[in-house]
């Protein structure tokens, strides 16, 4: 139960913050939005063009955006040396992992949700036939890179060339669940019932749990250093 | 005064790099006693701090807080630790009351409403507990980040000169504060760079340099002039 309501008490936090300051989300939609003219401009009005690269520029909209948040999750925690009082704070730190995560994945599916809208407006698309195994890809592969990328940016948050190393560290480990992100976004664009990528579930399924478990486990040594 | 020392360092040695910051260093601070230590920047009094603070680990020797040795078991330490430091530890965007909520629940803590407010209006910010903490001045922050200890009550406050910045309005409050703290039995190890009114809680001085305690002795009457004398006694020749 403390355990809850400690994890519970940093995502409160974290919102409260950002819904005070705007600072993160105001500049994700808009990098967003963007990203979305860059898109279009590239692709053209050309349907099959569009069909072979949607899922590739979908998740490239994600990542950009994901990279951009998630390096900001520890930001907070330098003002007034935040970050010191945190490890102060008697008992488990997997909590603050777990409210960081939880918050992040929130703020993360906003995100995901509005580029989702735009880019049905911004390509022409119909959506909704496909929406609820849209939903469980992305949802499922969201998991996995914020899982790993709020680990990764309390790791990252004390050193000098954070911004340059967070990408460089996370995009890496990321490599599998992009992969397989993208082929189950293409499948299920195409119309495909998800039981056709079923493997790919199951690699993002494993690779949520995997990542989540060890970043629980391994917070504390992150953030006492 | 009991005989166990709330905090107690024993050849504690600090080394970053080549540099040796603490060097057999030895203090014990006793309940319900505060001590003032003195020292040239780079003394060590800040790094000193920080490994009671469980926050960094020391080279050599032992440091413990109530018993628990910081290095090895700094979870079981932490509960008794208060901590002062530059930073407040507040978070701009919120409330007064929303950060005191914020850092109780996150010790562990389930503070009521009026526990809350309480504690706010201890440090005489109950006027302030709903205004956003990036309109507050150094002092209010300070005694922000002092709120939390009249709920968690730490047994030992480590304060890394925590006058500084405030007005005397805000010394004189501070002042009273310690001094309580103190008489509750709570023991006070302080950095500071002051010899004057803002050595008047402590019971010790302490001069820390070339790593150690060079001068350990009762404050007594000892005027301004006099720790001034002192200081410059012992860390002229400090290297």
């Amino acid at each position: 139960m403390t355990f809850a309501r400690r994890a519970f008490i940093v995502v409160w936090k974290d919102l409260l913050v950002e819904r005070r300051s705007k600072e993160t989300f105001n500049a994700l939609f808009f990098f967003a939005l963007l990203l979305l003219f860059v898109f279009q401009f590239a692709v053209g009005p050309d349907r099959e063009r569009l069909a072979g690269t949607l899922p590739g520029l979908l998740w490239l909209g994600f990542i950009l955006t994901g990279l951009l948040g998630l390096g900001r999750t520890f930001v907070v925690e330098r003002e007034n040396d935040c970050w010191e009082a945190l490890r102060l704070a008697p008992g488990d730190k997997s909590a603050i992992y777990v409210g960081k995560l939880a918050g992040n994945l929130l703020l993360m599916f906003v995100v995901e949700a509005i580029l989702v809208v735009l880019f049905g407006i911004f390509f022409n698309l119909d959506l909704a036939g496909v929406l609820p195994a849209l939903v469980v890809v992305i949802g499922l592969g969201t998991v996995a890179f914020a899982a790993v990328g709020t680990l990764f940016a309390a790791m990252t948050s004390q050193v000098r060339a954070r911004e340059l190393l967070f990408p460089v560290l996370l995009l890496p480990v990321q490599a599998p669940v992009l992969l397989a992100t993208v082929k189950a976004t293409e499948a299920v664009l195409l119309g495909e019932p998800l039981g056709s990528v079923a493997h790919w579930l199951k690699l993002l399924g494993a690779a949520d749990v995997i990542f989540v478990v060890v970043g629980v486990l391994t917070f504390d040594f992150v953030l006492e250093g | 005064m009991s005989a166990d020392p709330l905090i107690r360092v024993a050849g504690l040695r600090k080394t970053f790099g080549n540099h040796r910051v603490l060097d057999g260093l030895d203090l014990e601070v006793h309940a319900g006693e505060a001590v003032a230590m003195l020292g040239a920047n780079g003394a060590g009094k800040t790094t000193l701090l920080k490994i009671l603070a469980t926050l960094v680990r020391p080279t050599r020797g032992t440091a413990a807080v109530a018993g628990h040795d910081c290095a090895r078991d700094p979870e079981a330490a932490r509960p008794h630790i208060g901590l002062v430091a530059h930073g407040a530890y507040v978070y701009e965007d919120l409330t007064a009351l929303e950060n005191l909520k914020f850092w109780t629940t996150l010790a562990g803590l389930s503070p009521t409403a009026s526990a809350l407010a309480g504690a706010l209006a201890s440090v005489e910010l109950e006027r302030a507990a709903d205004e956003r903490v990036r309109t507050f001045s150094a002092g209010m922050k300070r005694r922000l980040s002092l709120a939390r200890f009249v709920l968690a009550r730490p047994r030992v406050l480590l304060l890394d000169e925590p006058f500084s910045g405030l007005d005397q309005r805000a010394k004189k409050w501070l002042e009273e504060h310690l001094a309580s703290f103190k008489a509750g039995g709570g023991a006070i190890l302080m950095a500071t760079h002051s010899f004057g009114r803002e050595l008047a809680v402590a019971d010790r001085l302490v001069i820390l340099a070339g790593g150690a305690i060079a001068l350990d002795t009762p404050r007594g009457s000892l005027s301004p002039d006099d720790v001034q004398r002192l200081y410059v006694v012992h860390t002229e020749d400090a290297p």
